[in-house]
């Protein structure tokens, strides 16, 4: 089969409206695995595995999926001191995060419940505003 | 005549690309199979003899220390006498870098596991925290049972930064950070003449893999040190 011109262009129309639609999308999509690769992973892992007894996995964390209302203020403020999850204890410290926004925040959140298996709720942006007001936390973006 | 340039041309292009083939041949090698013998790493000194024989060449030696380790073990050079060791530095409370380092380390730890001719040293930069008695948690919380194989060691401020300069490490206080300390994720390589063979950043699983690969070719150059020292 011979390409006419009218194909090419149609191909062409075609691969475009794919980059295009991918930069609406993609982008928005990984902002959360990007925020953890740069704020969490060298702690918890590129897959949210913990290290052995010394940090806490986020994947399967029973932690993750029962204080659901309580982690936007756990990343903003951090947490020190002993910790419970899947059964075993922990005591580290974990530095709190003031350099992001609050939907910097949701984003991260959402990964982290949505990902290795995890399927906890979607937040919105409006309710982590609310939950960091808690800890006087949220700075409204 | 014309064709007879074009020819020579042709074949002189050709030759030059055979060369060429030839000498990436060549250079590729050392990259695709393993190296027999490690480098020294430092400065080096040369030193003639007395008896005009040929000059011997010092390499730069982690100095003399004694330092405490999660047993309450007093730990010196001795410690490490007839074996090679991989030293690194952290602090247990370490926000950024130090628990992907220590699951580095770990991995390596892991593949040597049963060879006690390889040890582990991590020093702790955060001496005023870091008690005999959070390094043993640290050590067991990582799963590290066995302190004369892996030891987790302190000892004075002063001590500590001036062996991590004789490691290549760079470590400093910065208020400004999380955890309160600035330092480089590096892994030492040191071999039974306390001598520096490698250093590797242990943040890069790569290097870290390199790390894995290098041993066993220190390994092989100190088993035959022995024994042509016992002929």
């Amino acid at each position: 089969m011979r390409w006419r011109a009218a194909d090419w262009l149609r191909l062409g129309g075609f691969l475009a409206a794919g980059t295009l639609a991918a930069g609406c999308f993609t982008e928005r999509q990984n902002a959360g695995a990007k925020l953890y690769a740069q704020h969490c992973a060298h702690c918890h892992g590129d897959e949210g595995q913990g290290l052995r007894r010394l940090i806490p996995p986020l994947a399967g964390a029973d932690y993750v999926a029962q204080n659901r209302s309580g982690l936007a203020c756990l990343v903003r403020r951090g947490v020190n001191g002993p910790m419970v999850v899947n059964g075993i204890a922990f005591n580290q410290v974990m530095p709190g995060h003031e350099d992001l926004t609050d939907s910097e925040i949701t984003n991260l959140l959402n990964f982290v419940q949505s990902s290795w298996g995890n399927k906890g709720e979607p937040y919105t942006i409006r309710e982590v505003s609310e939950r960091l007001q808690g800890c006087a936390g949220s700075d409204g973006q | 005549m014309m064709f007879f340039l074009f020819t020579r041309a042709r074949r002189g292009a050709l030759l030059i690309g055979g060369a060429l083939l030839v000498l990436s041949a060549c250079q590729s090698k050392p990259d695709t199979a393993a190296l027999d013998r490690l480098p020294y790493i430092g400065e080096r000194q040369v030193v003639p003899r007395a008896d005009g024989g040929p000059a011997d060449t010092l390499y730069a030696t982690i100095p003399a220390f004694t330092l405490t380790d999660q047993d309450s073990a007093t730990i010196t050079n001795d410690t490490f006498k007839n074996k090679v060791y991989v030293a690194d530095f952290f602090f247990a409370t370490c926000p950024s870098i130090c628990p992907k380092m220590q699951s580095e380390m770990l991995r390596v730890y892991e593949k040597f596991k049963d060879n006690p001719r390889v040890l582990f040293l991590s020093h702790t930069i955060d001496p005023e925290h870091d008690s005999v008695a959070v390094l043993r948690d640290y050590a067991q919380r990582l799963g590290v049972q066995d302190a004369s194989r892996w030891h987790f060691a302190t000892a004075s401020h002063d001590t500590i930064f001036s062996l991590a300069r004789a490691y290549y490490v760079s470590a400093q206080k910065d208020a400004s950070l999380a955890g309160g300390f600035a330092h480089s994720g590096a892994f030492t390589l040191i071999d039974s003449q306390r001598r520096i063979r490698g250093v590797y950043d242990g943040m890069n699983p790569d290097e870290v893999a390199r790390l894995i690969e290098d041993l066993p070719v220190l390994l092989k150059e100190e088993a035959e040190t022995t024994a042509q020292a016992a002929l």
